[in-house]
């Protein structure tokens, strides 16, 4: 039994594009090459900017997404699953255990549906509970433990803050008893006190149902304060990945490092200026060959610029992955 | 101003269809609109009941031909009266009028006006259905009945005055609204169904399937709708009974119009689609089935009875203009466009203004569908954006 | 010496289905030339209303309070209602930068047709004069080849690119004040810190009067001179960045940063606001935080005590009743 939930082997996600009907079918990668072990329990941070994949990513893992490359396996307590050969019975069985968090509280609820009917319709569709009695202690339980009261179950989402809705989302995600979450951007459409009210209540339904989380986010402060292990996409490539207290006090990749300059302190009289990175983020129709960053790197060596060296995470220290390219540069 | 608990919680369980509900009965327009277009619907379904006289031929008044409108007084120069009545015309014609039939009042003979009145026959359900096939034949007897809320025991009675062959033009407007609403809805749940339809399996499946349909949807679109309509209208054959070409015009109409409508519902579909709570529902592995019935209907509902509603307007102008060229349908059976096309003479304009009197309804009933649409779209919209 | 701008006694409302809903009440800010006011709050703060109510840009449905002043340059522009007057504010002595940079330009007309037209509205010149201003401002905001997207669409550019552009639009007038609505929140954070950059280097130059608005502390903290914070449309700290910072006196501006998840001190666990922002037709009476306050005073809790601003140090104003309270 591996003691971790998913792995992700050599994936890669390329989708199809068309210009238009008579132009070149072109495929644009969007995840390329991923390497990631979740161990069970953790809360695993992915980040990145518009373009980086992460959200294509997360959803490759639950089968949202076609795998054209590698594959992912899940490991369940009792069977693996893996995705690029799985039976729609296996598939079945796998979505009652993987679950997603949409980012948008507003769009990710059924306007028409009361929050009762909400949780209840992955019981329902999936068959997980017999009677009408079973769903609703069902929903009521997992309505308690997202903070809802029993009033609000009977209302619809337009009675709702944006808070609140995401916690309705939560319970819909948790009511079939998943051990897998993907949230992706789950907190970035919320007020700041309002986030750090999610982010508590993620962390503490983790040790209650002993969940784990794949965190998806742009935002670096939120992912260093949750989550264990953070690892850092640029343009469908991991860059970066390290337990999150290493990865923010010891970064290595020039890219990591942007990031981190880039978030504005609260301390004011902190003025230092952010590494600023030169250009434009590549379009991932045409993304660099070679080391995908090289075209923004502040230092690449003169091997790199040229696009000789291919990218390939290398370990430097105990967890702690850098893309080899890098290591040399920067 | 602290708004009551209970009308908080009241807005907090309301469904889609209640909050919508609500919405369009604070809009004032709309409202008025509405009243006024369920009345005007009232009187035309009681038409056979609130007509004096029968709209066709049959019910012609050979003594009030091309009469003036008469208006029931309780007032004259003889004094007081409870009942409503009107004078007694006759007749005449001389050199001083050029030759041309008018009519004098006699203001000493009153007639009185009674109510609920015995006249002629109108029916309800009943049809004759001609199968193939002598034996298949069968008739539903359906409804008849021969009350009537006013008439005058002698002489006529014409609110709206009488048409050339002396018709009474208050009866004819009426069965004539029956008609071009009955037209108009039979056109509309034609294009409704089609359009459902098509629009709906281009908007689910998407992919070359929604591009396939969607030309053939643009191919009839870009026909002119007139030209098509003659063309079409020109193959009923001559012999056809009236309410064969009655139904035969309907599908037309339902035909020619659903492309406008299957866009609408494709492109509801298309934006439904694509939101995230769809998308859940599918995580979670719902079939489509489930989601066309569970979510996308819902979703658009509202929409969809707006969209039914505006089309309305459109297939009555339509029914109108193919009567009116003569094309659509005819006499004996009365249109708003057939009672338009009385109205196109100069002689009609200087003598017999009162003919322009169905023009003023068809206008009425127009507009009061285009106020209640755009009162339903206003209503039915706010719920998708954020608060 | 006279402000740049200020705004005494605001209040704003709007009649709506729902009844009247108060968006702002009872603020006052002043803003000197050079200098950066932040205003910070979350949703349903009145932030934006405030800056759309100087450049008189609410919808219809808008009242406004009879004593209300906003004086720019010695104008209250409350007071106009011609076209031409707000011509002049609008633009000309007054420019704004939106949060989402593809809704401030028309998507079928060239970005550059666009800067030369506003351009040649507000001040007299010809198109080759407005030509020229507008691809200076384009280099002067950093956009490479500015030449070559003088002539583009604003969908062929990326949107850091177009934030750039606009900001380089809201500029080419020389407005003594610039109105930034959450400018950087669209953006990503490595194009954010560009974006950053370049408005602190373009205030230092041209001298400007700025607003800028967010939700974010940090970007706060390194932009702004002075901040006011704001709840539910009401101002309840007021004062120097660097105090207000260090030593906040409201349990709002408190609860906002002990909320914020600090890189620098990973341990110290997110402490969210206890209760949910009210909703704007359900504002409470008086002091509008007694509803989440941790610690009221009795009288305060009944809603007893009115809000107002005291000094509590030099530029530091606090909300009356919170000094008291939490």
């Amino acid at each position: 039994m591996s003691e971790n939930i998913v792995s992700v082997n050599n994936l890669s996600v390329a989708f199809d594009y068309q210009e238009n009907f008579l132009a070149k079918k072109q495929k644009i990668k969007a995840v390329n090459n991923i390497n990631i072990k979740i161990k069970k329990g953790s809360f695993f941070g992915l980040v990145g900017e518009s373009g980086s994949g992460k959200t294509t990513l997360g959803r490759a893992i639950l089968g949202a997404n076609k795998i054209s490359q590698g594959n992912v396996i899940f490991h369940d307590d009792e069977k693996d699953y893996d995705l690029t050969s799985i039976t729609s019975k296996e598939m079945k069985e796998y979505r009652k255990k993987a679950q997603l968090i949409f980012q948008d509280p507003y769009a990710a609820l059924s306007p028409r549906m009361t929050v009762r009917d909400i949780i209840a319709e992955p019981l329902e569709v999936m068959k997980i509970t017999n009677s009408r009695e079973e769903t609703d202690a069902r929903v009521r339980d997992i309505a308690a433990k997202c903070r809802l009261n029993l009033e609000h179950l009977r209302r619809f989402p337009h009675a709702f803050s944006g808070g609140q809705r995401q916690r309705i989302s939560i319970a819909r995600a948790l009511v079939s008893n998943p051990k897998f979450i993907v949230a992706d951007e789950s907190v970035a459409a919320l007020d700041v006190s309002i986030q750090a009210d999610i982010l508590n209540l993620l962390k503490q339904l983790q040790e209650e149902l002993n969940l784990t989380y794949l965190f998806i986010s742009h935002d670096l402060s939120v992912v260093a304060h949750v989550c264990d292990i953070v690892a850092v996409m640029y343009l469908g490539h991991i860059v970066e990945m390290a337990p999150s207290r290493e990865l923010f006090s010891n970064p290595r990749h020039s890219y990591t490092k942007a990031l981190l300059s880039s978030i504005p302190s609260i301390d004011p009289e902190n003025k230092s200026k952010a590494i600023e990175l030169q250009g434009e983020i590549p379009s991932a129709m045409n993304p660099p060959s070679g080391c995908v960053f090289r075209t923004r790197c502040p230092n690449p060596t003169h091997d790199c610029k040229e696009g000789h060296i291919e990218m390939g995470l290398i370990e430097v220290s105990p967890d702690h992955w850098v893309d080899q390219c890098c290591v040399n540069c920067g | 101003m602290e708004i009551s608990n209970k009308k908080k919680e009241a807005y907090y369980t309301a469904t889609q269809m209640q909050l919508v509900r609500t919405r369009f009965f604070g809009n004032r327009s709309a409202m008025i609109a509405g009243s006024i277009l369920l009345f005007m619907i009232v009187c035309s379904l009681f038409s056979g009941f609130l007509s004096p006289y029968d709209p066709t031929i049959a019910g012609r008044d050979k003594n009030y031909e091309n009469g003036a409108p008469q208006i029931p007084m309780f007032w004259d120069e003889n004094g007081f009266s409870p009942r409503p009545f009107l004078h007694t015309l006759t007749k005449y014609r001389g050199a001083d009028t050029n030759f041309r039939w008018v009519y004098k009042t006699d203001t000493e003979k009153r007639r009185y006006v009674y109510f609920f009145v015995k006249g002629w026959e109108y029916k309800y359900f009943n049809y004759n259905i001609n199968l193939p096939g002598e034996a298949l034949d069968f008739k539903i007897p359906g409804f008849t009945f021969d009350t009537h809320l006013f008439g005058v025991d002698e002489g006529g009675i014409h609110l709206f005055g009488t048409d050339k062959a002396g018709k009474d033009l208050f009866s004819r407007t009426l069965s004539a609204i029956y008609i071009s609403l009955a037209v108009g809805t039979l056109g509309v749940f034609i294009s409704f169904v089609l359009s459902l339809v098509i629009g709906g399996i281009s908007g689910y499946y998407g992919g070359w399937v929604d591009s396939l349909l969607q030309m053939f949807t643009d191919a009839i679109r870009t026909v002119p709708p007139i030209p098509l309509f003659m063309c079409l209208a020109a193959f009923a054959p001559l012999e056809w009974s009236s309410e064969l070409r009655f139904f035969f015009i309907s599908c037309l109409l339902g035909l020619i119009s659903w492309p406008t409508l299957a866009r609408r519902v494709r492109t509801h579909l298309l934006s439904e689609r694509s939101q995230e709570y769809i998308l859940a529902a599918q995580m979670c592995g719902a079939s489509s089935t489930h989601i066309i019935i569970r979510h996308l209907l819902p979703s658009f509902t509202s929409y969809i009875i707006v969209d039914l509603v505006i089309s309305f307007p459109y297939m009555l102008l339509s029914e109108t203009a193919l009567s009116f060229i003569g094309l659509g349908l005819r006499e004996p059976v009365n249109s708003l466009g057939v009672l338009l096309q009385n109205a196109t003479k100069a002689d009609v304009l200087l003598n017999y203004q009162w003919y322009f009197i169905p023009v003023f309804f068809l206008v009425v009933l127009i507009l009061t569908f285009v106020y209640v649409g755009d009162g339903l779209r206003d209503a039915a919209d706010p719920h998708k954006t954020k608060n | 010496m006279s402000h740049l701008l200020e705004i005494n006694n605001l209040d704003v409302k709007f009649d709506t289905d729902e009844g009247r809903i108060t968006a702002i009440d009872n603020v006052s800010l002043t803003l000197d030339q050079g200098k950066v006011l932040g205003i910070v709050g979350e949703s349903g703060s009145g932030k934006s209303v405030t800056a759309k109510s100087i450049m008189q840009l609410n919808p219809g449905n808008t009242i406004y309070n009879d004593n209300a002043e906003i004086i720019i340059d010695d104008e209250n522009v409350l007071k106009f209602t011609s076209k031409n007057d707000l011509k002049k504010i609008r633009g000309g002595k007054v420019s704004m930068i939106f949060q989402e940079p593809m809704a401030s330009f028309a998507p079928a007309i060239k970005i550059g047709n666009q800067m030369v037209e506003q351009l040649m509205i507000h001040k007299p010149m010809d198109k080759k004069e407005a030509k020229n201003i507008s691809i200076d401002m384009l280099n002067r905001v950093g956009i490479a080849d500015a030449e070559k997207r003088f002539n583009q669409y604003a969908f062929e550019l990326s949107g850091g690119m177009r934030q750039r552009a606009m900001i380089a639009m809201a500029l080419s007038t020389m407005p003594k004040l610039l109105l930034a609505d959450e400018p950087t929140t669209a953006l990503d954070v490595t194009i954010q810190a560009q974006v950053i950059n370049l408005m602190k280097d373009i205030i230092k130059e041209y001298n400007m009067g700025v607003i800028f608005i967010t939700h974010d502390l940090g970007v706060i903290a390194q932009v702004a001179d002075d901040v006011a914070v704001m709840y539910l449309g009401s101002v309840v700290e007021r004062g120097p960045v660097n105090e207000i910072l260090k030593n906040p006196r409201h349990p709002y501006t408190r609860g906002l940063l002990n909320a914020l998840p600090d890189i620098n001190n990973l341990d110290a666990p997110l402490q969210p606001i206890p209760g949910n922002i009210p909703s704007p037709l359900d504002r409470p009476s008086a002091c509008v935080f007694r509803t989440r306050c941790q610690n009221p005073s009795h009288d305060c809790k009944e809603g007893n005590i009115e809000m107002g601003l005291i000094e509590v140090n030099p530029g530091h104003w606090v909300d009356k009743c919170c000094v008291n309270c939490g």
